[in-house]
């Protein structure tokens, strides 16, 4: 089954302008993705640009509405996912665990249709 | 500690010593189990049944025979949990709900169980009680050996869980150590002459006497076991554990726990001495893993093989074993990594100390792997 981890970290542990790897914390996530591919269970994943960056659309009664910055305030921010190939949850959430955004922020796990 | 302990002791300096102390507590962790059944339908059945069948056995003797009645009543409850008919993965957590009245949303946060699935399969486990007719039982004789095995593989296993849990010092906070340590004492009151639950115990302690030791106090740094300041171990923790082990020793019936227990024991001798015995360590771990060749047991050997300049034995205890989902298993790779290292072997080490530190839960452990890691670039 697969599985979308989603890394929601505070404002200041998101990846700067530079690239992600060269963060502070990039050996951190690159141990993790290291870890994920041995073992064979990465299907693929992203680090985002932070969220100031983003770009919010609806459309209501026909109009289209633009706001800057993500689709909610929140304290903390969508970083990046991961999406994994697993055989159950309990496993998902294992490697949930191992998630350098868990001790700081939070991580979501949800269950991809496919 | 579970909320039946907490409880007690914050009532008792007001209300006063209550004549049956152990068979009140017992009593209020009864009552939680009930309050909560009876707040979810679908636990009800099973859960009432099972409860039933303690209230039968315990709660009517209680006024009449006094303390004795809850002892052996919780004692048979342990034997219940750990029967090799259910579940390995439930038997910690149902062993934690129902001896100790823990909250099951808490349990399922240690053990990793998504916290709505967590309840079924406790639902399941208590089923499967009762529909394979398991005997509400110490086990005869010839049983006993065995089965205690596995009461005390189940204790043990809701330590490890807890033994890399958050530093905080809130006493509030659930930590697993403390209820694992708890089930050891409460065993050790209910079986005194079992050398193996005296081990337990014993082994259980002296780990728990580094915990402050276990992160550095300015800077929350992992400090590894070698580097660790005796100071900062607990006196008392080590005092009893001794006491415990030499208690066992003099039963004479070695065993496992024992034997992990004294392995642990010359670590915390390095107080008196300033070193550590590794010879002697490497030595208990052969015989350790000659009849029970765990895993953790085989790393340990491997571990203490290194430490004793013996890295080729090292390297090829690392690549006899054969573990089910090596690839997420963390210490496999941190051992790895160090013998490695040792070996000179420069690039793999660092594969292997990256790997570890990706497969880390805990932050300063990671931190210290990928240090480590960066440190042999160096060389």
């Amino acid at each position: 089954m697969q599985y979308m981890i989603m890394n929601y970290v505070l404002p200041d542990d998101f990846a700067s302008d530079d690239r992600p790897e060269t963060s502070a914390d990039g050996p951190a996530w690159g141990a993790y993705t290291k870890a994920m591919i041995d073992a064979g269970v990465m299907v693929g994943g992203n680090a985002l640009h932070p969220s100031h960056t983003a770009t919010t659309l609806r459309i209501r009664n026909g109009q289209r509405e633009l706001a800057d910055g993500p689709y909610a305030e929140t304290k903390e921010h969508l970083g990046g996912y991961f999406i994994i190939d697993v055989p159950d949850l309990d496993t998902a959430l294992d490697w949930a665990a191992k998630n350098p955004a868990a001790s700081t922020g939070s991580v979501e796990v949800r269950p991809v249709f496919r | 500690m579970s909320d039946a302990l907490v409880k007690a002791l914050e009532s008792w300096p007001q209300d006063g010593l209550p004549d049956n102390p152990e068979g009140w507590l017992l009593t209020v962790a009864r009552r939680r189990l009930i309050d909560i059944s009876r707040k979810t339908a679908k636990w009800a059945e099973t859960q009432n049944a099972l409860e039933q069948l303690v209230d039968e056995h315990g709660m009517e003797r209680t006024d009449e025979d006094g303390a004795n009645a809850f002892e052996d009543e919780r004692l048979k409850l342990l034997f219940v949990c750990a029967h090799p008919a259910i579940n390995e993965k439930i038997r910690a957590p149902l062993m934690l709900q129902t001896v100790l009245g823990l909250d099951a949303r808490r349990i399922a946060s240690a053990f990793l169980i998504a916290p709505g699935s967590l309840g079924q399969r406790l639902v399941r486990a208590k089923a499967k009680i009762l529909e394979a007719g398991i005997r509400f039982d110490v086990p005869p004789a010839e049983q006993l050996e065995e089965r205690l095995g596995s009461v005390l593989d189940t204790i043990y296993a809701a330590y490890t869980l807890g033994w890399d849990a958050s530093y905080t010092d809130d006493s509030k906070s659930s930590n697993l150590v403390n209820e694992a340590i708890w089930l050891g004492q409460l065993l050790r009151q209910l079986m005194p002459d079992e050398p193996e639950v005296l081990g337990l115990l014993a082994l259980m302690l002296f780990c728990e006497s580094r915990r402050h030791a276990r992160r550095d106090a300015q800077t929350g740094q992992y400090v590894p076991i070698g580097q660790q300041d005796p100071a900062a171990w607990s006196i008392d923790m080590i005092d009893e554990a001794e006491v415990c082990l030499r208690q066992a020793g003099s039963i004479n019936r070695p065993g496992r726990y024992q034997l992990e227990a004294a392995i642990q024991a010359i670590h915390a001798d390095r107080r008196r001495t300033g070193i550590i015995n590794w010879p002697e360590i490497r030595m208990i771990y052969g015989g350790l893993v000659s009849f029970s060749p765990t895993l953790g047991a085989m790393l340990g050997y491997a571990t203490a093989c290194a430490e004793c300049n013996e890295t080729a034995a090292a390297l090829e205890i690392l690549d006899s074993l054969q573990i089910k989902q090596k690839e997420r298993y963390q210490p496999y790779w941190a051992v790895r990594a160090h013998v490695l290292a040792q070996l000179g072997q420069v690039g793999e080490a660092a594969d292997c100390f990256e790997t570890a530190a990706g497969l880390s839960e805990d932050p300063s452990v990671r931190a210290y792997l990928l240090e480590r890691r960066m440190g042999l670039g160096d060389g």
